[in-house]
C-alpha cells in the first residue's frame, strides 16, 4: 500500500503549483496504482476545473477543454457533425462506463497496455526502471508495435482518440512552470528510442488544458476504422483514421493516421504521399499501404499486423473516397 | 425465440415444463443475495496469498520480517510455519480435492503463481500492501510450458475399442488423418473464488464459492485434521463456476488455517490475476483424429489419440474421448489418451470436459470428411447414426440425434447452401454455413431432501446441494407447488449449508435429474404425513376419513371425490392438530444403482448450425446466427434452459474465435491474465440465437424424465463455427482459437 495525499484543485494555478500528479477520471491511473506500476506521493484531482467545455473558435475549429469526457465528446453536436473521425475513435474505444470517465487529456497519456509494463514482477522495463531492458522482446508480443520501435522498448500506443486527433493535425494546450505552451500533436509524442520513459513533451508540472482542432476541411470525409478480435471492449490490432477529399476522382486532400501498430499514434506521411493528386482507386491506396508499411518491424507473433494494417488503410481510404 | 414442445409427460397446466422466472432472480437484481465474499462476520480479518513469480524452481530463502512488522498485519504463514494441514485421503469420491499437493508443503515451486506465503491483517488493503513486501528468493530453472504436446514418447492409454482400426483405416476409400488442438481456457465466473472461515473453538465454519458444499465439507475436515461434525460449508449463492470451484483450491485451507491460528474469521478473495494461475482451467489438448469412410459415406474406422496436458503433481485427464466412441456407427474403433507435464497449477473439468474439446476434434474432423466425400455434412451424420450404443452394446435410453439434425436443418434453412468454399453471399459478405452434432452424459446421483408443511402456510425444502446460478432453486420450487399447489410466494427452498440433508455436487449436467427424485419424494412423504393428520386430528372436517381418499390440492385438504373448494387449508389442519408442522424426508439414490438405468447408455445430444459474416478485404469474422436443437430428456424449466443453452452458445463463440491463456515462455506467467487481455465473448459477439428442445422424456432416468442441459449447448458450438469459417473462407483451423492471422491466408479477397 502506497501512501498519497490527495486534494481538489479549485484553479488551475492550484493544479499547476501544487506539484502533485493530476488525476482526472482515473481509468489509466488508478489501474496502475493498483497494479503498483504508479506510485503517485500525491494526487491532484482537476476535475473540478474549468475545462469541461468544447467551443467553436472564430476560425472554425473546435477548442476541447481536457476534462471534457470521452462520452460528451463523442456525442457533441459540432464533433458528429464536423469531425466524424474522432466521434467514431472515441465510441470504438473502452466501454460505455470507461468513456463516462475518461477524460480528454487523460486519453492522450493513457499509458500503454504491455502486459510487462503492467506487471511490476518483472524488474526489465525500459519505461518503468530506464536502462532495466525490456521484458516484451522475446515474451508474448502479438498486441505489441510494428512502427516506432525500438531496442529498448516495444509497446503499442493505445488510444484511439489520438489516432483521431493526430489525423486531425489537433494542437495540445499546456500550462505549467513554463508558462503556457502549445504543441502540435505530431511533436507531442515521442519516439521510444533509447528513453522509452519519457513519452511525450510534458514537463513536470505541466497540465494539458485544451486540445484545439483546425476547422475541418471543407468538402472531405472522415473514417476511423479499428481491426481487433472481438466487436467491442478491445484494443486495436489495426486501425486507420482517415480525412479525405477528392474532386474529379482524384485525391486532392488526405491525412492518415494509424492506431494498435505504432509506439505513438502514428502519421503515416508516406500514405499521403503516395497518393496526393492520384486518382481514388484500388491500386493507388495499396500502394499507400504498403508505403506505410514500409518499415514494419513486426516481433514473433504480430507479422500478421504488417497485412491486417494494409487492408486496414485501404478499407478506410476507400471508404473516405466512396 | 425458443420454442418448445409442450410436454407429453405433464399435464398441460402443470408447473413442470412452464416457462418461469427464477425465484432467486429479485434478490440477484436487487443486490441482496449473499455471495461468499458478501458475508461480513464480526472481527473479520483479510488474507492475501503472495505468489510465486517462478514457474519451476525453489523457494531459497523466504524473508518475511518487513511484511511481518507492517501497520496492521498479524500473521504471515509460509512453509516454514505452517502446520496441521493433511492431504486429503486419495481417491476419495467423497472428498475430492483439486490439488493433492496442499499449500506450502514444502519449498517446491510447480508453476508461476503458485502461493508461497500468506499474509493476514486487519484489512484488506494492509494486507495487500504487506504481501508485496515478502522477499522470497529463488532457485528457478525454465519452466515447461510449451503450447506444443508432440512428440510425446510416453505411455497411451486404450480408452475405448472395438474391430480392427489400423487395418480398416488403411483399407478406407476416403479418410482425414488430422491433428487438432485446443488452448488453454480459463474458467472465470464473474464470481471470484472467495472464502471465509470461520472457527469457533474446535469447529469452522466456511462461506465459501464452491459448487459442492457436502464434498468441501468432507475433503476440509481431512484436510485440516477435524472431524466432518466440525465443519460446516454454506454457500448461498453462486456467480457461477464452469466446473473451477466444483473441489477445494489451496486458497480454502488457507484460510482456515488463517481463521485457526488467530481465531478470528478470515476473508480470503482470491484475485482475478490468481484466477489465472491457482484455481484450474481447461487444460491443452492435442488430438489426432483418422476417421476413414468408403465412398458413399459410412463410416469404417475411426482413432482417436489424444493429449492433455496436467500438472506436475496432479494427473488431470481431460477425457476428449468422452463421446467418441458411441456418436456414430463405426465397426472399428480406437480411442487411446495420454497426459504431458507442463509447469501450470492443476487443470480442472470445464464446462463439458473431455466432451467439448473432443467434440471439436471429431466433427471438425467429420466436416473434413464431408469436403473430402464431396458429401452434405448433414448427410453425413444421419447416414452414420448409431442404433446402439456401440462402445458397449447398450440400448440408448433415449436417443434423438437424428431428428435434432433434420429439425435443426429445418430451422436454420440448410438446404439453402451451396457447399462452394466462398459460394455464399450477403450484403457485401462472404457468408458461411457450419454445423457438427454433440453429446454429453446423462447422469444421476444420491441426493437426501426434506420437504416441510409449516403451520404458517408455507411448504419448505432443505438440501445441501447448491444453485451454481442456474435455476435449481426454482426446480426445488416447481415441485413443491406441483406436489402441493402452492403458489411461488408459499414456497421456500433452502440450499447450500451442509446442516441440511446432503444433496450433489453442481457439476456433469446432473443437478436436476439428481434432486428432482428427492424432492418429490420428500414432499409426497410429507403430504402423507399431513393426510394423516387431517384424517386422524378431531374436530376437523376431515377427521375420520381414510387418509387415502384424501388430497392436497391448491394447499387445501378434501377428499378426492370433493373440489378443493370444499377443502380445508392444510395450515388450519395443523393449527388444530397443534403443530407447528410436519416434514417427509427422502433419498434418492445414483442411476447406477437403478434397475430401470440398467443396461442403458443413457446420454444427451444436440446440433448445432452456425452463420457466419465474414469481410474478406478486413478478414472480419462474426457470428452472425446460431440455431441450437437439444434432445436432453424434458425440460422443466424452458426459460432458465434456454437461458443456458445461450449462454453455451455464447461461451462457443468466445472458444472458437477468442479464448486462449497464454504463458509466458520465460517464467510461465499466465501473460494475458486479466479480462480486458483473456478475451472472452461481449454482447455485440454474441448472435442471434434460436433454442429448440426436443423435450422427450428419458425415464429411465428419473420419474419426470430430465437430464440435464449445463453443457450439452456449449459441445458442437466451436466445430460447427470453424466449419463455417472453412465454408466461408477456405481455411481450415485445425488450433483454437481461430484467429485473424489465420483468416488472413485465406484466397478469397473480396465480396
Amino acid at each position: 500500500m502506497q501512501s498519497f495525499s490527495y486534494s481538489k484543485a479549485q484553479t488551475l494555478d492550484q493544479a499547476t503549483a501544487a506539484g502533485g500528479r493530476f488525476i482526472g477520471g482515473g481509468t489509466t491511473l488508478v489501474d496502475l496504482m493498483k497494479q503498483g506500476v504508479e506510485t503517485p506521493k500525491m494526487l491532484v484531482d482537476i476535475t473540478g476545473l474549468p475545462l469541461s467545455s468544447v467551443e467553436t473558435q472564430p476560425d472554425g475549429g473546435l477548442m476541447i477543454g481536457a476534462m471534457v469526457r470521452n462520452s460528451d465528446l463523442a456525442h457533441h453536436e459540432a464533433v458528429k457533425a464536423q469531425y466524424a473521425v474522432l466521434s467514431q475513435a472515441l465510441l470504438s474505444g473502452a466501454s460505455p462506463q470507461l468513456r463516462n470517465m475518461a477524460t480528454t487529456g487523460g486519453n492522450l497519456l493513457q499509458r500503454t497496455r504491455c502486459p510487462y509494463f503492467r506487471d511490476p514482477s518483472y524488474s526489465n522495463c525500459n519505461k518503468r526502471n530506464p536502462g532495466s531492458g525490456c521484458a516484451a522482446i522475446g515474451g508474448h508480443n502479438r498486441m505489441m508495435a510494428i512502427l516506432g520501435t525500438s531496442e529498448d522498448c516495444i509497446a503499442t500506443h493505445p488510444s484511439d482518440m489520438a489516432v483521431a486527433m493526430t489525423v486531425l493535425e489537433a494542437t495540445i494546450h499546456v500550462e505549467g512552470p513554463k508558462g503556457k505552451r502549445t504543441f502540435e500533436i505530431a511533436d507531442f509524442y515521442k519516439l521510444p528510442g533509447t528513453a522509452p520513459n519519457v513519452e511525450n513533451a510534458l514537463e513536470p508540472g505541466e497540465l494539458i488544458t485544451h486540445v484545439t482542432l483546425p476547422a475541418p476541411r471543407k468538402g472531405s470525409k472522415q473514417v476511423y476504422l479499428k481491426l481487433r478480435d472481438r466487436a467491442s471492449y478491445e484494443f486495436a490490432l489495426a486501425s486507420a483514421a482517415v480525412v479525405a477529399e477528392t474532386s474529379g476522382g482524384h485525391i486532392r486532400y488526405v491525412r492518415v493516421a494509424l492506431g494498435g501498430v505504432g509506439t505513438r499514434p502514428w502519421r503515416a506521411h508516406e500514405a499521403e504521399a503516395a497518393l496526393m493528386g492520384k486518382p481514388a482507386t484500388a491500386a493507388h491506396f495499396r500502394a499507400a499501404a504498403e508505403a506505410a508499411l514500409k518499415d514494419a518491424k513486426p516481433q514473433s507473433e504480430n507479422g500478421f499486423k504488417v497485412e491486417l494494417a494494409k487492408r486496414c488503410i485501404v478499407r478506410a481510404l476507400t471508404t473516405a473516397t466512396a | 425465440m425458443e420454442s418448445t414442445t409442450a410436454s407429453a409427460a405433464g399435464s398441460p397446466h402443470s408447473i413442470i415444463g412452464r416457462p418461469v422466472a427464477r425465484i432467486d432472480g429479485p434478490l440477484k437484481t436487487t443486490g441482496i443475495a449473499q455471495y461468499a465474499a458478501d458475508f461480513h462476520l464480526p472481527g473479520t480479518v483479510h488474507a492475501v496469498p503472495v505468489q510465486a513469480t517462478v514457474g519451476n524452481g525453489a523457494i531459497r530463502s523466504l524473508d518475511v520480517s518487513a511484511a511481518r512488522s507492517m501497520p496492521g498485519v498479524l500473521d504471515v504463514i509460509h512453509h516454514g510455519n505452517i502446520e496441521r494441514i493433511y492431504r486429503a485421503v486419495p481417491n476419495d469420491p467423497s472428498a475430492t480435492v483439486s490439488e493433492t499437493r496442499p499449500p506450502f508443503e514444502d519449498n517446491r515451486i510447480y508453476y508461476w503463481g503458485q502461493y508461497v506465503a500468506l499474509i493476514v491483517a486487519e484489512t484488506l488493503e494492509q494486507a495487500t500492501a504487506a504481501a508485496t513486501a515478502v522477499i522470497v528468493e529463488y532457485s528457478a530453472e525454465t519452466p515447461s510450458v510449451s503450447g506444443e504436446l508432440e512428440p510425446f514418447a510416453g505411455k497411451w492409454q486404450t480408452v475405448s475399442t472395438r474391430g480392427n482400426v489400423d487395418d480398416a483405416f488403411a483399407a478406407a476409400a476416403v479418410k482425414v488423418d488430422q491433428t487438432y488442438v485446443t488452448p488453454v481456457e480459463t474458467h472465470n465466473p464473474i464470481e471470484l473464488h472467495a472464502t471465509v472461515a470461520s472457527w469457533a473453538g474446535d469447529t469452522v465454519t466456511f462461506y465459501e464459492s464452491t459448487q459442492g458444499v457436502v464434498n468441501h465439507r468432507n475433503a476440509m475436515a481431512q484436510i485440516l485434521g477435524v472431524p466432518r461434525e466440525n465443519v460446516t460449508v454454506v454457500t448461498k449463492f453462486l456467480g457461477s463456476g464452469f466446473g473451477g470451484k466444483l473441489f477445494p483450491w489451496s486458497h480454502c485451507a488457507l484460510a482456515a488455517v488463517a481463521s485457526r491460528r488467530l481465531q478470528r474469521p478470515v476473508k480470503l478473495v482470491v484475485t482475478r490475476t490468481m484466477m489465472f494461475s491457482n484455481v484450474g482451467h481447461r487444460p491443452l489438448t492435442e488430438q489426432r483424429f483418422r476417421i476413414g469412410a468408403g465412398a458413399a459415406g459410412k463410416l469404417v474406422a475411426l482413432r482417436q489419440d489424444a493429449l492433455n496436458h496436467t500438472s506436475m503433481v496432479d494427473n488431470f485427464d481431460e477425457g476428449c474421448g468422452e463421446a467418441t466412441p458411441y456418436l456414430y456407427s463405426v465397426p472399428n474403433l480406437t480411442v487411446t489418451s495420454a497426459l504431458v507435464q507442463r509447469n501450470v497449477g492443476s487443470p480442472m473439468a470445464m464446462r463439458g470436459p473431455g466432451a467439448v474439446p473432443g467434440l471439436f476434434a471429431m466433427e471438425s474432423a467429420m466436416d473434413e470428411l464431408a469436403v473430402a466425400l464431396k458429401m452434405d455434412p448433414v448427410e453425413l451424420r444421419l447416414k452414420n447414426d448409431a442404433a446402439i450404443d456401440e462402445s458397449n452394446g447398450q440400448k440408448f435410453s433415449s436417443r434423438h440425434l437424428r431428428e435434432c439434425l433434420e429439425t435443426g436443418s429445418a430451422k436454420f434453412g440448410w438446404s439453402k447452401r451451396t457447399p462452394g468454399v466462398g459460394s455464399m453471399r450477403r450484403d457485401g459478405k462472404v457468408l458461411g454455413w457450419g454445423m457438427a452434432a454433440a453429446s454429453w452424459g446423462a447422469y444421476r446421483f444420491g441426493c437426501s431432501t426434506t420437504v416441510e408443511l409449516g403451520a404458517d402456510g408455507k411448504a419448505r425444502a432443505r438440501c445441501a446441494t447448491q444453485d451454481v446460478g442456474t435455476g435449481l432453486y426454482t426446480i426445488f420450487a416447481q415441485v413443491l407447488s406441483e406436489k402441493t399447489g402452492l403458489p411461488f410466494e408459499r414456497i421456500e427452498v433452502l440450499l447450500g449449508d451442509t446442516t441440511m440433508p446432503e444433496g450433489p455436487l453442481s457439476g456433469g449436467s446432473w443437478s436436476t435429474a439428481t434432486v428432482l427424485p428427492a424432492v418429490a419424494g420428500a414432499a409426497d412423504n410429507a403430504i402423507a404425513s399431513l393426510l394423516q393428520i387431517a384424517a386422524t386430528t378431531p374436530g376437523s372436517s376431515l377427521s375420520g376419513a381414510d387418509a387415502k381418499t384424501l388430497r392436497l390440492t391448491e394447499g387445501r385438504i378434501h377428499r378426492s371425490s370433493d373440489a378443493p373448494a370444499r377443502g380445508v387449508p392444510f395450515e388450519s389442519v395443523l393449527a388444530s392438530a397443534r403443530l407447528n408442522g410436519v416434514s417427509g424426508d427422502s433419498t434418492s439414490g445414483s442411476a447406477f444403482e437403478d434397475p430401470k438405468a440398467k443396461g442403458l447408455s443413457m446420454h444427451s445430444f444436440g446440433a448445432q448450425f452456425v452463420e457466419v459474416e465474414w469481410d474478406p478485404e478486413i478478414a472480419r469474422l462474426r457470428v452472425s446466427r446460431v440455431v441450437t436443437v437439444i434432445d436432453a430428456g424434458r425440460i422443466i424449466n424452458p426459460r432458465a434452459g434456454a437461458n443456458q443453452i445461450k449462454g453455451a452458445v455464447v461461451m462457443g463463440v468466445g472458444m472458437a474465435l477468442l479464448e486462449e491463456t497464454v504463458y509466458d515462455p520465460r517464467n510461465g506467467q499466465p501473460i494475458n491474465g486479466n479480462l480486458a487481455d483473456y478475451l472472452v465473448a461481449t454482447s455485440p459477439d454474441s448472435p442471434e440465437i434460436d433454442v429448440t428442445f426436443l423435450d422427450y422424456p428419458d425415464y429411465a432416468l428419473n420419474s419426470y424424465g430430465a437430464r440435464g442441459i449445463g453443457e450439452i449447448g456449449l459441445a458442437g458450438v466451436a466445430p460447427a463455427i470453424a466449419s463455417a469459417v472453412y465454408h466461408a473462407t477456405g481455411v481450415r483451423v485445425r488450433k483454437l482459437p481461430i484467429r485473424i492471422e489465420d483468416l488472413l491466408q485465406s484466397e478469397i479477397r473480396e465480396a
